[in-house]
């Protein structure tokens, strides 16, 4: 297509889809409101839904963090019980995972694919609301037991076992109760939820894009999350039959995991971590997704190598179904299986570096606005190179048997899971909230969230590695004085509060800026996508008249008649 | 806490130091001040591969910093800068860089990882089984018919006589895991499984760890503690091991009268629940389930290094363990204050 070629990506133009049929201030009273939050199948209302629904429990296990922290600060602690710390600490990884990280990834996915791709709703619109109000249930569940079982004393028959809740400790002869019951019934629950949400996704990506939108026009955020999709509907169906089988086990004489009866410790292991490896691409990729979106904006360039990152996502989504025995290099396989999944995992950094580099030529050449989105991006690339970087020495397996379970591992995680994670989702809030809401963030207090979080983020995490290196494994209650861990820790954990401020500034962020925050307009960040072609909050219907593109950037073309994205991609 | 101490420990980390054993008080878990073959190995590679990520790390970071500050926005400039799209010949280079260096590292792992765990076992070494419980370790020298628990005394086995420790694992309830950073990485502890591990310590003295899987309410008290002694001292330690009870006492006769509550306490051991858990061999107390008491006065510490073994303070753990170790698995046996003292006295006699 040649220059001349009169191009209009969307039929009528930005104009034309504004919407003029009603006017926005229709309002209820407060239980219409509710109600209709309630029974809504609008893909935009429960995606906020689900991202409110993460950022309640982001507090909550972020206290429980903190409560971790205060007890590890000095040795031989007593700020909580041994008993109470492992309740803490398997509420805090299990709720980040399930009931924070997948729930807000969804909520983006749920609420930015359908506007991305030019749909008016998920494929499912009832099967979304279905998905959601299950996982939401699943978090009540698993909170629940604070209070179920043997009462408010305390921290009731909360879940005790660890994230990954390995056997024979979760049979009943080890943990008689209901601890393993609220894990177990909880995420069979809340992976029945991230199952519909996939399957739904899925079908939107591949069935409802508009006119002109070819496999090789999705945007990269559609991209990443089918292939996030494709992952969850892969490694969740392990994990929920694996809960399945410990239920047997605890209450049907079933004897998979239960050693006395000659059943497999390491059955469980496999079993979780088919499903616990994919499960950090699940999380991570929607960053990456956010990241392709937000980078190219503030650089004022097109994506670098747009076929290598979809290739490269792909890449990641197959690899990474072969690399979970990385989590058992200690475990006792063979000298050539702890060699194969070192490989596998190895492999892994290729299309990860490909995608670094290819955020770094964005950047190359482009004129870079250092507004709150790109500081947290920018923050992400670089915190994800390191993490990427421990990745691969915790893939050395021979090297892995030193630090396996140790804080280094915690740090690496929680490098990947808060530095490139936790960062990339502030940046979409920053990003997308204007969009959600129709008011922009305040940018100062932005500021001040940023730097405070990263300064926190680094004295926390940086430090993190080093007690891991000395022998500190994780997932203990205390620690003996001569260990040589006690300075280092007490620098994590004052790093933990200082995260804390920023997050609280993060929240006032939020509050404040709904009410008081500047309009925004339809398009604040002068981007590309569909999705900044309606107005913000957009209407329920999404697009008056169905867009129709004809490359990547709609907007762009729109924008800039006389310099057509089509002819180059 | 002395300022020096967190300061070591850094200059640990970095591995500029790799041997800090002789510097420090007590005894080191930093995984670079190695004492054993295994461990060795691990850190010689740990260092090959901490200088390749460095050099990447300084690369990237030096390309993202200099893109920043040259390619940041100038006031005023409102034009789009020119759109790139890619470029195949770059991609190609930045997949085919990282294939060559993660080649390079492949084959230095493989290197470690073949020669460390499928190292031969001499006809030289001793054999070890270690049984994992909630929250405790259990020793067993076949070749010798020496049970303990705790703490691992194995010969040294430097140069000439190359004597090193092989050990199979296996546990009797949860996945535990073996971890003493000096001497080797971890091996896990399971059920219904035997893996293996060794060690070569190089020079005698005190080695610590800790259980490393998470394994119930007290896996931060299950502390390990591995003495490695002089050919001669080994034997001497086995040979004392090996002694039944009554052989200990035949022993004692004539030179040191029996403390005067210690009889009527190994009735009391013995009419109580204590035989159900507990062995000293050549009386009728063999319960498996919790350690083997028969030497416990040759140990330093009590209830897995929790707390040192002290009279006081094994009366105390007697008494209640929930005071060192709340979650213990060993019941606080209700016993009056003068039970207590005798039990206490009869254990003070089990050299």
């Amino acid at each position: 297509m040649g220059t001349d070629t009169p191009g209009i990506p969307i039929a009528g133009g930005v104009e034309a889809g504004l919407d003029r049929t009603r006017p926005h201030s229709t309002r209820g009273t407060y239980l219409e409101i509710v109600h209709s939050w309630v029974v809504t199948v609008d893909h935009k209302k429960l995606g906020i839904l689900y991202i409110c629904y993460a950022l309640i429990f982001l507090l909550v296990a972020g206290i429980e963090a903190l409560m971790i922290r205060i007890q590890l600060s000095i040795p031989h602690n007593t700020f909580v019980s041994a008993a109470s710390f492992n309740r803490l600490f398997t509420m805090h990884g299990t709720t980040m995972v399930f009931l924070v990280g997948m729930p807000i990834l969804f909520g983006f996915g749920n609420y930015l694919v359908p506007l991305m791709i030019g749909a008016r709703d998920m494929a499912f619109p009832r099967l979304n609301a279905f998905s959601f109000w299950i996982s939401a249930f699943a978090g009540i569940l698993l909170y629940y037991s604070f209070i179920g079982g043997v009462g408010l004393s305390g921290t009731g028959s909360a879940p005790d076992v660890a994230w990954f809740a390995y056997a024979p400790l979760t049979e009943r002869a080890f943990s008689p109760g209901h601890t393993v019951d609220y894990w177990a019934v909880s995420l069979i629950a809340s992976g029945i939820g991230s199952i519909g949400t996939a399957i739904n996704v899925l079908a939107t990506v591949f069935c409802m894009r508009c006119k002109g939108m070819t496999l090789m026009r999705i945007p990269l955020l559609p991209w990443l999350y089918a292939v996030v999709s494709f992952l969850v509907l892969v490694a969740v169906s392990p994990l929920t039959a694996a809960q399945a089988m410990l239920m047997i086990d605890r209450y049907l004489g079933g004897h998979f995991f239960d050693t006395q009866a000659g059943g497999s410790a390491m059955l469980w292991a496999h079993f979780f971590w088919i499903f616990g490896h994919p499960e950090v691409y699940v999380l991570v990729l929607p960053a990456f997704a956010f990241a392709n979106e937000i980078i190219p904006v503030f650089s004022r360039k097109a994506i670098f190598g747009y076929s290598a990152m979809v290739a490269a996502s792909v890449c990641i989504a197959f690899i990474s179904l072969g690399v979970w025995a990385h989590h058992m290099f200690t475990i006792g396989m063979t000298s050539f299986g702890n060699a194969f999944f070192t490989l596998s995992t190895m492999l892994v950094s290729i299309p990860t570096g490909i995608k670094t580099f290819n955020w770094l030529a964005t950047i190359w050449g482009g004129k870079i606005r250092f507004e709150t989105p790109m500081l947290f991006s920018i923050a992400f690339i670089f915190q994800f190179v390191i993490a990427g970087l421990t990745g691969i020495m915790l893939s050395i397996s021979a090297w892995n048997w030193q630090t396996h379970n140790s804080y280094f591992v915690v740090a690496h995680f929680h490098y990947v899971l808060v530095g490139a994670i936790v960062f990339m989702i502030f940046a979409a809030l920053y990003y997308w909230y204007p969009k959600m809401t129709g008011r922009m963030l305040d940018e100062r207090l932005g500021k001040w969230h940023f730097w405070l979080m990263v300064i926190g983020f680094h004295v926390t995490f940086d430090t993190m590695h080093i007690p891991g290196l000395l022998g500190m494994p994780r997932q203990i209650y205390t620690y003996e004085p001569d260990r040589g861990w006690t300075t280092l820790n007490m620098i994590v954990s004052a790093g933990g509060f200082i995260q804390a401020i920023a997050v609280l500034i993060f929240v006032y962020n939020m509050v404040h800026s709904y009410f008081r925050g500047e309009t925004a307009g339809a398009d604040p960040w002068d981007a590309w996508t569909l999705e900044w072609s309606i107005p913000s909050p957009p209407p329920t219907y999404n697009f008056a008249i169905d867009p129709v593109v004809s490359s990547r950037r709609p907007l762009w073309d729109l924008k800039h008649p006389e310099d057509q994205d089509s002819p180059y991609e | 806490m002395k300022s020096r101490v967190p300061l070591r420990d850094l200059v640990a980390a970095v591995g500029i130091l790799h041997s800090c054993a002789g510097w420090a008080a007590t005894p080191s878990t930093s995984t670079f001040s190695n004492a054993s073959t295994p461990a060795r190995e691990v850190n010689d590679l740990s260092l090959f591969v901490l200088t390749i990520s460095a050099g990447i790390f300084v690369g990237v970071s030096v390309l993202l910093v200099y893109a920043l500050f040259r390619f940041r926005a100038r006031p005023g400039d409102t034009t789009e800068p020119p759109q790139v799209f890619g470029s195949v010949q770059i991609e190609l280079a930045w997949t085919i860089i990282p294939v060559l260096i993660i080649v390079m590292l492949f084959l230095g792992t493989a290197r470690v990882l073949f020669s460390v765990q499928d190292a031969r076992k001499p006809a030289s070494a001793v054999d070890v089984t270690v049984v994992g419980h909630q929250f405790w370790w259990e020793f067993h020298y076949p070749q010798f018919n020496v049970v303990t628990a705790n703490e691992l005394h194995v010969p040294v086995s430097s140069g000439a006589s190359s004597r090193p420790t092989f050990m199979k694992l296996t546990s009797a309830d949860v996945i535990h895991s073996f971890w003493v950073p000096q001497l080797a990485g971890k091996t896990d502890l399971l059920p219904n499984r035997v893996n293996e591990m060794w060690i070569d310590p190089q020079s005698t003295g005190l080695y610590v760890g800790q259980c490393a899987q998470f394994c119930g309410t007290q896996h931060a008290k299950m502390l390990l503690r591995v003495y490695v002694d002089s050919p001669e001292g080994f034997q001497q330690w086995i040979a004392q091991q090996q002694k039944t009870q009554a052989e200990i006492a035949a022993d004692a006769q004539g030179t040191a009268s029996t403390p005067i509550n210690a009889h009527d306490g190994q009735i009391v051991f013995e009419q109580q629940a204590c035989i159900n858990c507990h062995t000293v061999a050549g009386t009728v107390a063999n319960g498996r389930f919790g350690p083997d008491l028969t030497h416990l006065m040759s140990r330093a510490t009590l209830a897995a290094g929790a707390t040192p073994n002290t009279p006081e303070n094994l009366r105390a753990w007697i008494d209640d363990p929930n005071i060192f170790k709340p979650g213990s698995l060993m019941p606080a046996m209700h016993l009056t204050g003068r039970q207590n003292d005798q039990i206490t006295a009869y254990l003070l006699t089990l050299k």
